[in-house]
């Protein structure tokens, strides 16, 4: 078994609580000196630096939320000034005003570090050529694994996003052995492997997928057309990217980075702090970062953590794959829908991401119908060609969603439009 | 010769056709011909036109899905045997056809029949040798 630091990787229980508790303190201090709107959280409860000494007293520190960071963009979290800073990420902005998240050299190198936790724990030595194809630039996919690869030792290809012919090119003259990308797109490439008749000349071993929802059956069909092991990765640009927790060998759940990112799960609705095993939503603590040190940052995520002894001999704390969100998540004959899933496939196939979501119960059954408008590039004057283009977007949201919708085309613009936040959902079930 | 047919996507629902048909009266576009191809969700209407350019702006300036399908026409007798004689001559060439309809001509004794084959100008260029006349419009 191979580990990238494992004296904190394997460390006792004792000593992670005592180097959680003693970062905890000096990072609340920073805080308390550094972000204003933090500071006036904290004495809106009363609360002084010298009030929180250890673990034990993190339950008292106000939560923090996206919409907290969007109201203080750009610059109201950030706790260095700008000159010791040397890079911003940011997430996309679907769901609103963007949040620009900054880093120093040493979060950086934190970072990165913990994405080499990852590639180490799913087998990466100097020896492997780890393929990055997730989205380079503002999107914190492509970075963080990238310089967990470098890191690590490994040939690092930064091929980003997209132009399938040249990443299956790289694949095969290259010899990839370790891909990293988002499930969606390892299924598609996957796919297009096997229709290229390529599947015999790729030398991927391994995958860490990660940045969307996917299912067990997914990584299952991922793993069977591939010919290759998936790993989950998890992360989010608040917190610093993927990395925040990972998946080994057991692929049971993802290991934390508990002494970067301490982990609580929170009742939703009461806020309260959650005994291990519950299910809540995941709150993360944010213990080493400089630049953009977040307390108590609410993730959104609905999650699970547990602590239990791991074959591969990590003792960081496990999450569950998240199962949904405390916002927009769909239950759907038993299955966890985001709308987002649906999004990303009707990009990925070329669909104007306009979409309906139309949920009913008929004879004790969800009926699930997806609406998608037509578009000039998709239509044809045969019928057999739209069908088909129709079988290949129901194929994409099955293997994403784990469960199959209805599709239907309808007229271009006939999907309402809206300013704000759009209806994507119409849920007609009585339960 | 090919003609351009209108292609539309139509979603199956009532008044779709009734504002289609609308659209191109008010901008006095003659229908010549007019077919559909329908599955259990939506429709393909295919239609020729006497202004087809003219046609294709209005639709899409309606919003609508549409495109030029180039087409064969072919002026026949009308009579026992006529589109079989055409059809043994593709057959023969291995030209492929993706659908037709038909339909009987203003002038007496005459209909058209509308191809839409995989390799047009293959098929036209059969017909040409034969001295089949593929009309350059339904007028």
């Amino acid at each position: 078994m191979a580990y990238y630091q494992e004296s904190m990787e394997r460390a006792s229980r004792d000593e992670m609580t005592a180097l959680q508790s003693e970062r905890l303190v000096n990072q609340v201090k920073h805080v308390y000196e550094n972000v204003a709107p933090y500071r006036a959280k904290m004495r809106e409860k009363g609360l002084e630096p010298g009030d929180i000494r250890g673990l034990e007293d993190l339950y008292k520190l106000p939560f923090l939320t996206k919409n907290d960071l969007r109201d203080e963009y750009p610059y109201g979290y950030l706790a260095v000034p700008l000159s010791e800073c040397v890079r911003i990420q940011s997430t996309s902005g679907t769901t609103g005003k963007r949040v620009v998240a900054f880093y120093t050299q040493h979060d950086i190198d934190l970072w990165d570090e913990c994405c080499a936790r990852s590639i180490v724990a799913v087998g990466g030595t100097n020896e492997d050529v780890v393929h990055v194809s997730y989205g380079y630039g503002l999107f914190t996919g492509g970075p963080g694994l990238n310089g967990g690869s470098h890191k690590v030792g490994s040939l690092t290809l930064p091929m980003s996003s997209g132009n399938t012919e040249r990443q299956i090119q790289f694949m095969t003259d290259l010899g990839s052995t370790i891909l990293c990308c988002t499930p969606s797109y390892a299924a598609f490439l996957a796919e297009a492997i096997h229709d290229a008749g390529l599947i015999d000349q790729i030398s991927l071993k391994a995958g860490i997928f990660g940045a969307e929802a996917w299912s067990e059956e997914m990584r299952r069909e991922i793993e069977k057309n591939m010919r290759i092991k998936a790993y989950d990765i998890y992360g989010l640009t608040e917190t610093s990217g993927p990395g925040v927790s990972f998946e080994c060998a057991e692929q049971t759940g993802m290991h934390v980075n508990e002494d970067h990112f301490f982990p609580e799960i929170i009742d939703p609705d009461t806020l309260e702090v959650l005994p291990e095993g519950s299910k809540g939503e995941l709150v993360f603590t944010s213990l080493t970062k400089q630049a953009f040190p977040l307390l108590r940052y609410r993730t959104r995520d609905v999650c699970v953590l547990t602590r239990k002894e791991c074959s591969c001999g990590r003792t960081l704390i496990k999450m569950a794959k998240p199962m949904g969100r405390t916002d927009d998540m769909l239950i759907i004959r038993g299955v966890n829908v985001f709308p987002s899933q649906i999004e990303t496939v009707l990009l990925n196939q070329g669909y104007p991401a306009n979409y309906l979501i139309i949920l009913d119960r008929v004879s004790h059954t969800d009926s699930f119908e997806v609406q998608v408008e037509m578009t000039e590039e998709m239509f044809s004057d045969e019928v057999r060609f739209i069908e088909k283009k129709e079988a290949e977007l129901l194929a994409s949201l099955r293997a994403m969603l784990g469960i199959s919708p209805k599709v239907t085309l309808v007229a271009p613009r006939s999907i309402a439009r809206s300013e704000g936040k759009a209806v994507r959902v119409v849920d007609k079930r009585k339960i | 010769m090919l003609i351009d047919q209108i292609s539309i996507f139509a979603e199956n629902k009532p008044g779709t056709l009734a504002e289609i048909t609308a659209m191109l009266a008010e901008a006095s576009i003659d229908i010549e011909a007019f077919t559909i191809a329908d599955t259990s969700e939506f429709g393909i209407l295919r239609l020729i036109v006497d202004a087809p350019k003219k046609a294709l702006a209005v639709l899409k300036l309606g919003g609508w899905v549409a495109t030029l399908t180039p087409v064969i026409a072919v002026k026949m007798d009308d009579q026992p045997g006529s589109l079989s004689k055409i059809l043994k001559m593709f057959a023969e060439a291995g030209v492929s056809i993706e659908y037709l309809y038909a339909f009987v001509a203003r002038e007496a004794g005459y209909a058209y029949v509308i191809f839409r084959v995989e390799d047009a100008p293959k098929a036209v260029a059969i017909l040409e040798a034969s001295g089949v006349v593929t009309a350059a419009s339904l007028a």
